[in-house]
């Protein structure tokens, strides 16, 4: 192999178009039984960005493993083996959810939660960009920040994220708040909607938001091993997580874009023959 | 700042925090009333704690878990302040350190289900609204999360007015205590009512004529 082929491809010189053949034959009409079939995410990567995972809960079974950052006192970001589980329940409440979806995925706990509330921007762009290096294949972040000092460098991790070939999934605001990182059109943003059935969603035509899936009255793992019903785009975003789990796991060679693609056109309202 | 003027800046803050007080209150009584809920709070987050406050309680437990304090970055509440997503949580099963710990604990009355709200004002996240216990025949629905938004908007800006109020009242009585002593006499002449309100003017007036002789 030559050295120019480890290069980015900044350009195409003449005579050389079949170097882009793609990995993947893409059919005429792209259907939910081409894109994932009977996928259950195996080989497929998560990081559920988080307030933590509870380790052994039945709704999630084993994870891969668990970190928290930590933020020092000049803002330096510190990445430590997580002993302390799930401060809240969500990020087990994500877990569980994903694992419904994808049951042979792998799934990973960052958490960036519990460092305090000052420090939880700094957190969360911290690790993010740890979640990224580590080559996770889809991140699920339910959260945001409103702090714009923060939006310059998401965006640089989304993007980053984008071309190393890591999905984010990013929970949408239902509120009329600025806020980061759904907005940014490198990410997969999500919303709620109100059906039952958690493989249905919608493509949305007039972003920011991009998807909506099942985000109400959702029976979700929560702490001590227990259950919860919960609504919120928080809970529909690892509905989308889950997808693309499935949809990986059937054609790992996807870029985000082209998985992005797949689910526009195998949406409940894109794909009406289904 | 002369003190005639920081008397009147005084009195202006001090009726506000009473004003935004009130809004807070009433916000939680309506949202309560609104949601047939068994409870409704307003938290607001302390920066230079880092801590979530009770800043305002509506129903079960309300006088026990007025000024409370909890960690800014955990349970329910901290989640939500954090990563500035509403979300609704029923039926909670099993644990007894779910996110309704800090209000079990304090008041020996453990909800079963709550919905949160950040309260957002501009970029900051300056404290969360909920509505704890509904009915239980009710189903959540994405119309009344929005319904609990417009709540939100409103709960933030006197959330924020009344914090600025507090940071202007520490800034005066910082700067002087004899004076703050005097504003805080001036705000409380300011919400009297005839009579009474006629003769604590009249002893200021005299109080100044003795002074400035």
């Amino acid at each position: 192999m030559s050295s120019a082929e480890h290069l980015p491809a900044w350009s195409l010189p003449a005579g050389s178009a079949e170097s882009l053949e793609l990995p993947t034959e893409w059919p005429g009409r792209v259907t939910r039984e081409w894109a994932w079939g009977d996928s259950t995410g195996k080989g497929v990567k998560v990081c559920i960005l988080d307030s933590g995972i509870e380790l052994g809960h039945p709704m999630v079974g084993e994870i891969d493993g668990a970190v928290a950052v930590e933020v020092g006192p000049g803002d330096e970001i510190r990445v430590v083996e997580d002993a302390e589980g799930d401060l809240c329940g969500h990020g087990t409440a994500c877990a569980g959810i994903v694992r419904s979806i994808a049951p042979d995925c792998s799934i990973f706990s960052v958490r960036v939660l519990g460092a305090g509330f000052t420090g939880s921007g700094t957190a969360l762009l911290g690790g993010l960009r740890w979640a990224v290096e580590q080559g996770f294949h889809v991140i699920n972040m339910s959260l945001s920040t409103t702090k714009s000092q923060f939006a310059g460098m998401l965006h640089e991790a989304a993007d980053a994220a984008y071309f190393r070939r890591t999905v984010l999934v990013a929970s949408a605001h239902n509120m009329p708040v600025e806020s980061y990182p759904w907005r940014f059109s490198s990410v997969i943003s999500v919303g709620s909607h109100e059906e039952p059935d958690p493989l249905t969603y919608y493509y949305n035509p007039k972003p920011p938001v991009e998807f909506f899936a099942r985000g109400v009255d959702v029976e979700v793992a929560w702490l001590a091993g227990g259950s919860a019903r919960s609504t919120g785009n928080s809970f529909a975003t690892p509905h989308m997580t889950g997808i693309c789990a499935l949809v990986l796991g059937m054609h790992p060679e996807l870029t985000p874009f082209q998985l992005k693609s797949t689910l526009y056109l195998t949406a409940s309202n894109v794909d009406t023959d289904d | 700042m002369t003190s005639d003027l920081r008397a009147a800046v005084a009195a202006g803050v001090m009726a506000s925090e009473n004003a935004h007080r009130a809004l807070l209150q009433s916000t939680v009584e309506v949202a309560r009333g609104i949601f047939s809920a068994q409870a409704a709070t307003i938290f607001l987050y302390d920066d230079e704690t880092d801590e979530l406050v009770f800043e305002a309680v509506s129903g079960l437990g309300a006088q026990a878990l007025l000024g409370n304090r909890i960690p800014s970055s955990t349970g329910i509440a901290g989640w939500v302040l954090v990563t500035r997503q509403p979300l609704v949580l029923e039926d909670v099963s099993h644990d007894p350190r779910w996110g309704g710990q800090e209000i079990a604990e304090r008041t020996g009355y453990t909800p079963k289900g709550l919905m949160a709200v950040p309260l957002i004002n501009e970029e900051d996240s300056v404290g969360v609204l909920q509505v704890l216990d509904r009915p239980q025949e009710s189903r959540f629905s994405l119309a009344e999360m929005e319904l609990l938004g417009l709540f939100a908007n409103q709960a933030a800006i006197a959330l924020d007015l009344l914090r600025k109020a507090r940071r202007a009242r520490a800034v005066l009585e910082d700067s002087d205590a004899q004076i703050g002593a005097l504003a805080r006499l001036a705000g409380e002449v300011e919400r009297l009512e005839g009579s009474k309100r006629q003769a604590g003017l009249d002893l200021i007036r005299s109080l100044e004529a003795l002074l400035t002789r």
